[in-house]
Order: C-alpha cells, then structure tokens, then sequence
C-alpha cells in the first residue's frame, strides 16, 4: 500500500535523477569540443589540389603537366572530372576500400550531373583501380574498367612507363565517356555558372521576402492591426526561413528584417523595396564561400558506389 | 478587439506547435526515416543485381565437364532461398524478418565466394573470357553490396541515435518511431577465432 509519503519520497528521488541528468547532459555539452579526435591507422587521403597527384614521386613535372592539361582540356569539353591519384601503398585497406574513402570524400564530378572518375594506383602494392562514380557506371561498365586496365594500362606499367600506362588508359576512358550522352557544360568556364546558381537562391528568396512580405503584412496588419501584425509577419517568416535554410541564425535575422519590412510597408511600401537592395546583398556575400581561388576544385557531385574494377600487374 | 485577439491565439498556437515539432526532431524523423528507405532500397537493389547474375554464372560452369557438382547445387539453393524471402519496408521495423534476410543473403555470398575459389582448379573456367567477364561484374556487385551495406548502418545509426537522445526520445515515443534493424556480423565466433594453417604434407 503507497503511501503519501513513500510516494513523494518517490518523487523526490526522480526529480533528483531528471536534475542530475539534465546536469550531466550540460556537462557533456561543454565537453564535446574536447574529446579527442579518433586514432587513424588508415592511410591519408592526400588534399585534391590537381587532376594528377601522384605521392611517390614516381612521375616528373613534364609528364604530370602533360597529363594534367588532357584531363582539364576534356573536362572544359566534356563535363566529366577525371582524377588519377598514384600512392605508394594502401595497406592496411585493400585498394577498393582506399578509392572508395577517395571517392566518397573528393566527390568529383560536377554538382549536378556528378559524373567523376578516379584513377588510383597504388605503386608498392602493384594495384590499380578505375572507380566510377554512379552517374559514369554506364559509360565505363565494370566489364570495360577492367579492359581498359588490362589492355591499355598494366602493359605499360609492366615495363615501369608509368606515364605512359596513365596516359594510355586516360585515353580509354576519355573515349568511353565521350561517347555517353552527358549534358554539355556551358561555354563560359563552370565556376563562373556555378556561382551565378548558389547566389539564384538567395535572389529567389530576396524576392519572395520583398513581394510576398510587404502584401502579407498589409493583410495581416489590416487583421491584427499593424504592429501586431508586424510580428506576426516577422514570425511567420522566421519559421519559413528556418525551415528552408535550417539555421537558427539566419532565420532570427530574416526574421528581423521582414520586422522592419512589415513596420515600414504599412508606411510607404517604397521605404521597404528600398531597404531590400540592401539586404539581398548583404547575405548573398555573407553566404556560401565556394572554392578556393584558381587551380582545380571539385565539383562535390560524384557519388561513388562501389563501381569499377582492379588489376594488378 | 475580441476576435482579433482570439486569432491572435491561434497564430500563436500554430507557431508555437510547428517550433515545438521541429524542435523536438519531428522532421529530422522524417528525414532520416526516408533516408534509411532509401539507402534500404539501394542495398535490395544491388543484393537482386547479384541475384540476377547467378544463373549467368552457373550456366558458364555447368559447361565445364565434371565441376565439382555439390558446389554448384549449393549456390543454386542458396540464391533460390535468397530471392524467395519477401522484402517490405516493413523489415526494416522487424528485427527476426531482417536477421533472416540478411542470413539467406550471407549464405548466398559464402556459396558463392566457394564456387569462385573451387573455379580455381579448372584451368578451362580460367582461360574461359565469358566466364572472367562473370567474374570481374560480381566482383564490382560485391563492391557495390558493400558500399550499400555501409551507407544503410550509417543512416540507420544517425537515426537511432536521434530516436535515442534525450528530447528526441519524446517524439519517437509518441510517434511510435523505433530504433532499426542494423546488419550484423553472422559468424561471429568463426572470424573471431584465428584460422589453423598445416603445412603437413598429406
């Protein structure tokens, strides 16, 4: 039989356990940041600064620059990115595993088609490895890979001609992807496009604040009356912005502005176009950084799945 | 001044309950729900991709006169089983449905890596160009198995930890969203016990 006392007693303990908890979960809070990181035994994943990087030294400044303008002339024709990457070893991983670590963190191929293709070659192990990212797993069929890797590649390797073994399956593979029916990039250089589609976003949005608002704010401040109103507005935006950018801080500052937009478009609906100049530019250098400049960058949109095939020699 | 402040009310309620869900995780659920969907769907679809390629593979060794028939019969059984198990969404929410999937599939593959090591000893198989086109596309099959495989446990792992952290948790009880099935190792104490090697001539 629970009585009242054994019963707050009860009580008492499961706030002191809710409270301990909630401490605790503070605690781990502040701590997070200094959890150590955790120990790698897997071989370093080199920074994609060019089309050919090769760690073991193993080609020289002529034969990588001559393979490096091949690459960047297909991909201004042709779209795709094409990535050899030469290490000495892959141990402890097995070569898939490597290129698919590769692959997953490069992502090359263009943002919106994401057709990449690496080339990995892993010199002491006497490997090597064609992977293709999805959107290319029709144009360089596993079956195909391996072809190109045992008719075009390991003969030259097999005689220590490196480049040449590189430039010869390069060749193949060029040719396979030509023949696939890829979407064209644009004349002017992709980076350039690029760009002009990250910050299309931020002027949709610019314009959806700065036509959407002010009509909405007239609706709701003639219902709620105008300052009421102007919050309500300013609300109802915060949540869209929140939810379709998913930051907090982003929204509370639209959120903010379309305060201001709503307050000043029941007052001269000019004053609040106005303002919005001002503010569209302001996020839009405020946003997406992009890549570094000059040189080689990814285009983030290769998507790798396993496909391709190795060899050895 | 009634009216104005009862819709007023409303607003608020409306705001304060989308702030509340999302907050909570509600649509992290979603989105994370549909991704182990979809990361599922990629796993199925490369487990019916091998399927697909079995009865290639079979027919090419049949041709090789006295293969080891037992070998052979076993992979048949083995697929038969493997494409025989019916695959819902709901599996994912079943953890006996998926441990059974995911043993007639193991089965599949170690009947198969079998038949790839016997293959080994017929220097007709090797010298056979269709038969290494076979084998080169299961190998790319396996890789894409794999692939999948991880990418499903690391959705599924985002997932329970958010159905499993605190005021997560909430939301995942009152929406009735439970942690998922992930793959497991089948043979646990065969790979954790070293192999015997004896080097004794027979």
């Amino acid at each position: 039989m629970p009585s009242a006392q054994t019963s707050r007693a009860r009580r008492a303990i499961f706030l002191i356990a809710w409270l301990a908890l909630f401490l605790c979960s503070l605690l781990s809070l502040l701590l997070a940041p200094l959890q150590p990181a955790w120990a790698q035994d897997l071989q370093a994943i080199p920074a994609l600064t060019a089309r050919v990087i090769d760690t073991t030294g193993t080609l020289d400044s002529v034969q990588l620059q001559a393979l490096e303008t091949r690459l960047a002339a297909f991909e201004k024709s042709q779209g795709a990115q094409i990535v050899v990457l030469m290490v000495p070893t892959t141990k402890p991983e097995d070569l898939t595993a490597y290129a698919q670590r590769v692959g997953d963190k490069w992502k090359i191929g263009r943002k919106d088609v994401g057709d990449g293709l690496l080339l990995v070659v892993a010199k002491n192990d006497r490997q090597v490895r064609i992977a293709t990212a999805k959107t290319l797993e029709g144009a360089v069929p596993d079956l195909a890979a391996r072809q190109i890797i045992e008719q075009a590649i390991t003969p030259h390797f097999k005689q220590g001609d490196f480049a040449g073994g590189l430039v010869a399956g390069a060749d193949r593979i060029m040719a396979r992807i030509s023949g696939e029916n890829l979407p064209l990039p644009p004349a002017e250089s992709q980076r350039g496009g690029q760009r002009g589609k990250s910050g299309f976003q931020w002027t949709d949005m610019a314009v959806f604040l700065f036509l959407v608002v002010p009509i909405g704010a007239r609706l709701l401040s003639g219902f709620l009356g105008r300052k009421v109103g102007a919050i309500a507005t300013g609300g109802a935006v915060g949540v869209l912005a929140w939810i379709f950018t998913s930051s907090l801080l982003i929204a509370g500052g639209v959120a903010f502005v379309a305060i201001l937009v709503a307050l000043f478009a029941g007052l001269a609906s000019l004053g609040g176009i106005g303002r919005s100049g001002g503010f569209s530019g302001g996020s839009g250098s405020g946003g997406w950084g992009g890549g570094g400049g000059g040189g080689f960058s990814s285009g983030g949109g290769g998507n790798f799945g396993g496909g391709g095939a190795s060899g050895n020699w | 001044m009634k009216s104005r402040f009862a819709s007023l009310m409303i607003l608020a309620v409306i705001g304060a309950l989308s702030t509340l869900l999302s907050g909570c995780g509600y649509n992290n659920f979603q989105r994370l729900d549909e991704q182990t969907k979809s990361a599922w769907s990629e796993v199925l679809n490369q487990y019916q991709r091998r399927a697909d390629l079995v009865p290639n593979i079979v027919a090419t060794v049949k041709g090789e006169a006295a293969f080891e028939q037992d070998t052979l019969t076993k992979v048949v059984e083995a697929r038969a089983k493997a494409t025989s198990i019916q695959v819902t969404p709901e599996t994912l929410n079943d953890p006996a449905a998926f441990s059974k999937f995911q043993a007639a599939q193991g089965e599949l593959s170690s009947a198969l890596s079998r038949l790839l090591v016997v293959t080994e000893n017929y220097p007709n198989l090797r010298a056979n160009q269709g038969f290494q086109d076979l084998r080169v596309q299961l190998e790319g099959t396996e890789n894409r198995i794999t692939v999948a495989r991880n990418r499903y446990i690391q959705t599924v792992q985002e997932y329970n930890v958010l159905a499993r952290s605190f005021p997560n948790n909430l939301t995942a009880m009152m929406f009735g969203y439970k942690p998922k099935a992930n793959f497991s190792v089948q043979n646990e104490t065969q790979i954790s016990t070293p192999p015997s090697v004896n080097f004794d001539k027979k």
